[in-house]
């Protein structure tokens, strides 16, 4: 439910590290907490990113809920996969659902994330 | 002593037992939606049967003499035009005209109606409906000569009924399976009483989904019965969030988005529910005044061309070169019926044409739109 080679953030996204890429998306949790997800925005590759602003949009069938990026940096990638197939996200949220890839600016970020056995204990 | 803790349906442990997400509604603990989410239950709904747990609803008896006079004076309903076993949509409007709910109106039997109204708005509806029974029992100025016209009762059936709705293409031939065949001499928009998989019942084919079917009245008692037979036939559980896409695909209304007290009927297109002609009815003036008038504004269904979803609030602004707010969402939401988003709101009299361009400011973001005839799907 929770891998443990990924950091987690308090709003239920997940960062796995590649060198100094980030892929991000969001958590089984926050999956099934949405529902059926329906409509994903996000932003257009280049853009700069502070850890833990907002960085886009994903819509369920009855509810907005906003995304924050767990970590800063510039956004090199973004999905087309999900924005195309938005249940992607709940179906495969850490695989085919990743959402976007952010080249880290200060890798000491992480130390702010948790890892899984510590996030799944927040959701009891 | 204040009770703030939300009713609950005769239904209620058996959600939370299927998995259902539980969430407030109108005062009640509902399910939003069941394990396999809101898209698989629209599915359901419109391929085969889903059903609903509607109990919540309010349910109002009216018995006597007076009954159809009496309702006649708060609906917006030609009482007297709705024969026995029949029903009609209607609005509880107040002296303005301002709509306080919708309702469906059914003449169950000999002097016997069945008001049903929203769950959000029944104890609104029943401050309003109230000091008129008590008013009633005097005889008063309104005209009527009729003195029997105190001649009646009203009872609160609430919560000694449960009301399940059977929706979809399948929903007849699974009643039917159940009633003996019975079910299906009942025609659309009718009521009438069904034994149903041997419990007494009074069903109407009726509903809000846009699919035929039937809505189940029994007692409390055998709700629970009911709803697993039900589900024993192969009919899909389905929640609120489900209801809500179903009705709007439909192009039916809610009240508290599409309707409130600060919209009529007519500038809503639903005039031809909105009967003003009874003796002593308490909205005529205002309903026929409205009715002449040209509207300002009118509810229109729009669907999205760009990238979007609709939600109620956001601003409708004009197509073209130089857009300006020509009205508000009133609802929205992603339709998997028509794989878009789709939404009705009001826009200013001129730009509510069908086929019309306009823009839907989605939280900073222009998404073009078009205004479209509802409903949004055809029937399969």
């Amino acid at each position: 439910m929770y891998p443990d080679d990924l950091k987690y953030s308090t709003e239920h996204e997940w960062v796995r590290m590649d060198g100094n890429i980030a892929e991000i998306g969001v958590t089984v949790f926050a999956q099934d907490s949405l529902g059926d997800v329906v409509f994903i925005d996000l932003p257009d590759v280049g853009t700069e990113i502070r850890q833990f602003d907002k960085f886009g949009e994903i819509e369920s069938v009855k509810a907005v809920s906003d995304l924050f990026s767990p970590v800063g940096g510039k956004i090199v990638a973004t999905n087309p996969g999900a924005i195309e197939n938005p249940e992607t996200v709940n179906t495969d949220p850490y695989g085919s659902g990743w959402l976007i890839k952010i080249e880290v600016s200060d890798p000491a970020q992480l130390d702010a994330l948790m890892d899984s056995e510590t996030y799944e204990s927040t959701l009891e | 002593m204040t009770d703030n803790a939300l009713k609950k349906t005769v239904l209620h442990e058996t959600h939370v037992g299927a998995g259902a997400k539980m969430v407030p509604f109108g005062g009640w603990d509902m399910p939003v939606q069941y394990a396999d989410g809101i898209i698989a239950e629209v599915r359901a709904v419109r391929n085969s049967a889903g059903i609903f747990d509607v109990s919540h609803m309010g349910r109002l008896e009216f018995d006597g003499p007076a009954a159809g006079l009496f309702l006649g004076t708060i609906l917006s309903a030609n009482m007297p035009a709705i024969r026995v076993g029949r029903s009609k949509y209607n609005f509880i409007c107040n002296e303005d005209g301002g709509i306080i709910d919708d309702a469906m109106v059914y003449h169950t039997g000999d002097d016997r109606f069945l008001l049903v109204v929203n769950a959000g708005n029944t104890d609104v509806d029943l401050d309003w409906i109230n000091p008129r029974v008590s008013a009633a029992k005097k005889i008063s100025d309104a005209g009527l000569s009729d003195a029997n016209q105190a001649d009646f009762t009203m009872t609160v059936i609430t919560d000694e009924t449960a009301m399940v709705a059977i929706q979809g293409p399948d929903a007849v031939e699974i009643v039917d399976g159940l009633t003996d065949g019975e079910a299906s001499n009942i025609r659309r928009f009718r009521i009438g009483k069904a034994i149903v998989a041997g419990i007494a019942a009074t069903i109407a084919r009726t509903g809000y989904t846009g699919e035929d079917g039937f809505e189940i009245i029994v007692a409390t008692a055998d709700g629970v019965r009911l709803w697993s037979t039900l589900t024993d036939a192969g009919a899909v559980e389905c929640g609120l969030g489900a209801r809500d896409v179903l009705r709007l695909e439909a192009g039916l209304p809610l009240h508290g988005s599409d309707l409130s007290t600060d919209t009529n009927p007519f500038e809503a297109g639903f005039g031809r529910f909105a009967y003003f002609g009874s003796p002593g009815y308490v909205a005529a003036d205002a309903l026929r005044r409205i009715s002449q008038a040209e509207p300002r504004r009118k509810l229109i269904g729009f669907k999205m061309t760009g990238r979007g979803i609709p939600r109620s609030g956001l601003k409708v602004l004009s197509g073209g070169d130089r857009p300006n707010v020509i009205g508000v969402v009133t609802s929205g939401t992603h339709s998997p019926t028509v794989d878009g988003g789709i939404g009705m709101g009001y826009v200013e009299q001129k730009y509510a044409e069908t086929g019309s361009q306009i823009v839907i400011d989605v939280r900073g973001r222009l998404v073009e739109a078009e205004i479209v005839d509802m409903p949004f799907y055809k029937r399969g």
